[in-house]
């Protein structure tokens, strides 16, 4: 037993760092990201383009919308893309990687903890969060024109609510890929991300909802909720919206929630 | 082989693996899951089944593994092979007992057995995301190995195992020999002590076959410990130091392949295969004079012969005496297979 002991002391002197093996798993799943970035953009950021080219260009256009409605649609649809790519930057490796040939595995290996596994994947899909974050909102501006009261003074709060819709949702989606079988992936879209979308405020301001009360009440259960009425605070703060800290204070709420039932359900997932 | 010579590297306690009843509706296609049912036919229940639908894969092993160890598993489908890799690897936890990998515990230290040990899987399991070479380089960077060192090792282990042309290709332009021989260079780009293979050649053409057997000797011939599981007793026999034949989770017989083989019932083994159930051909069987021991399970009537195969004409007589028709015969001379099927009562494969 003593010599086994002194062969693990040896085998100790390349002892890993744990941050060191994270930053190693990050890369490699930026390493993934770039070389699909092209279908990553287009995965996540083509549907709020085009909400951006109907809702934000043609309807004001012809006389349906007054102008002064992009500055209420173009925070939402900033979160309706973060929310979409970080779910998507998640969820979708991770049907792959526990499907059948369960080619996670290398990564299950290393000498880490299984959970610092899991929340790896949160972080990679907040930063393509923001990638798509990043690339949908000078888009949106060059579609839409000038937007009345578009203003980046309030930037650190821009940025806080990016990261904290971000993790959110990548949260979220480490849930859902690793808790829906793939044959269910389909069904995810249809029954928890669209409706999500439809009554997450992003086409339209939180306020507006009095005219529907119970609506109003309804849809706090949703975080893409916190996510448009935070960016329309810190972005266009002219338009109605909930205070910041109330944005800030429930995301955080929800990013704790889904991070422990995230991390939960990838490490049972990944221990037999 | 005196087992207290050599330090331990593995040690199992006790241990216990029992999967709860598969619940029919949410099917997860899980890290490697219940192992499949043996195929021995016969109305006996599934695997140690207890009546609630559990499926018990191993029931109590004690193993004790020495570093530098040649070590293989052998057994048939559902024996807990593959559940005994699981835990070792940290990649399934046990139910009860313990196990110690380098004097670590599997679940209280699953990070620390992780840095000792490399893997090879049942089933290739590369990344596919990533070409030939950069999952080695990756799996190295997730073991603390400088870049530039794993680059240079990596093409080296490619090299060896006659894939370097391939570095640069993805992973599903290999075949399936190739994408095994990139899982045993995964196995070995961190260097680990400890090496897992399970079931390593199935799938193999017998040129790779023989090639990764050049390649395991080689590394123990290094001072590695490796534990293996297999089908082929060929492979067993040629280059285990020692062999444990397992069976519905239960250590059946322990020692080195020489010592085992002598174990083995002397006598010749004769499978009849039958066009029918074999029981009441086995009863008539045991009258046979030569015939010291048959049995039937299935439609195959297993008799040992102390004759040869002289007894044979009066075994056709026996079972054709209970209206069945002799449709198969072989005859096995005692080796590890005669042992494992006299052990197991099940065939290999």
């Amino acid at each position: 037993m003593s010599a086994a002991a002194v062969a693990v002391r040896d085998d100790m002197r390349r002892r890993v760092s744990r941050s060191g093996v994270f930053l190693a798993l990050l890369h490699r799943d930026m390493r993934v990201a770039r070389k699909e970035l092209p279908f990553f953009l287009i995965r996540t950021a083509l549907q709020p383009l085009l909400f951006i080219i109907v809702f934000g260009f043609l309807l004001p256009k012809m006389g349906f919308m007054k102008s002064d409605y992009t500055a209420t649609l173009l925070p939402g649809i900033l979160a309706v893309s973060l929310t979409f790519s970080s779910i998507q930057a998640v969820a979708l490796p991770m049907v792959q990687d526990f499907g059948w040939t369960n080619e996670i595995e290398d990564r299950l290996l290393a000498p880490v903890p299984t959970r610092l596994i899991a929340a790896e994947k949160i972080v990679s899909g907040v930063l393509q969060g923001f990638i798509s974050a990043a690339f949908v909102l000078p888009v949106a501006r060059l579609i839409m024109g000038p937007i009345p009261g578009l203003s980046f003074t309030q930037l650190p709060e821009v940025v806080l609510i990016v990261v904290l819709g971000a993790t959110a949702f990548s949260a979220l989606g480490l849930l859902l890929g690793t808790a829906i079988s793939p044959q269910q992936i389909g069904l995810m879209f249809s029954v928890i991300i669209a409706p999500m979308l439809f009554f997450g405020c992003a086409y339209y301001p939180w306020s507006g909802l009095s005219a529907v009360p119970f609506m109003k009440f309804a849809v706090l259960i949703n975080p893409l909720v916190y996510v448009a009425e935070g960016m329309r605070g810190a972005l266009t703060p002219g338009v109605p919206h909930m205070p910041l800290s109330v944005s800030v204070a429930a995301l955080v709420v929800i990013g704790v929630i889904f991070w422990i039932l995230g991390i939960r359900s990838f490490e049972r997932r990944a221990i037999g | 082989m005196s087992e207290g010579a050599r330090p331990a590297a593995i040690r199992t306690e006790a241990l216990r693996k029992v999967y709860p009843a598969p619940s029919g509706g949410k099917k997860r296609t899980g890290p490697p899951g219940p192992p499949a049912i043996g195929r021995g036919g016969g109305p006996t229940p599934p695997n140690g089944g207890n009546g609630t639908g559990e499926i018990v894969a191993l029931a109590g092993l004690d193993l004790e593994i020495g570093e530098g160890e040649f070590f293989g598993l052998l057994g048939p489908n559902g024996a807990g092979k593959s559940t005994t890799i699981g835990i070792l690897t940290t990649r399934i936890r046990p139910t009860g007992g313990r196990a110690l990998v380098a004097g670590e515990d599997v679940v209280g230290e699953a990070a620390a057995v992780r840095q000792r040990i490399g893997v090879v899987p049942q089933r290739p399991n590369p990344d596919r995301s990533l070409d030939v070479l950069e999952n080695l380089v990756f799996h190295a960077a997730y073991f603390g190995v400088a870049r530039a060192d794993a680059n240079a090792h990596g093409i080296r282990l490619l090299e060896t195992l006659g894939i370097a042309d391939r570095a640069r290709a993805k992973v599903d332009e290999l075949s399936g020999g190739q994408q095994q021989r990139l899982m045993i260079a995964r196995a070995l780009i961190h260097e680990p002590s400890v090496i897992f293979l399970d079931e390593p050649t199935v799938g193999l053409d017998p040129q790779a076959r023989i090639g990764l057997w050049d390649i395991l000797r080689e590394l123990h011939a290094a001072g590695r410990t490796i534990v293996m599981t297999t089908h082929y007793m060929e492979e067993a026999d040629q280059l285990c130091d020692r062999l444990a034949i397992v069976d519905r989770g239960k250590l059946l017989a322990l020692d080195t392949p020489g010592a085992l083989k002598e174990k083995a019932p002397g006598g010749t083994l004769i499978l009849l295969t039958l066009d029918g159930d074999a029981a009441s051909a086995a009863i008539a069987a045991r009258d046979v004079a030569g015939i010291d021991h048959a049995e039937g399970e299935g439609s195959t009537l297993r008799a040992l012969s102390s004759r040869g195969g002289e007894v044979i004409p009066a075994l056709i007589r026996a079972a054709e005496g209970q209206h069945r028709t002799v449709k198969d015969i072989s005859l096995r001379e005692p080796s590890l297979e005669t042992l494992f099927i006299s052990l197991t009562g099940r065939t290999f494969g």
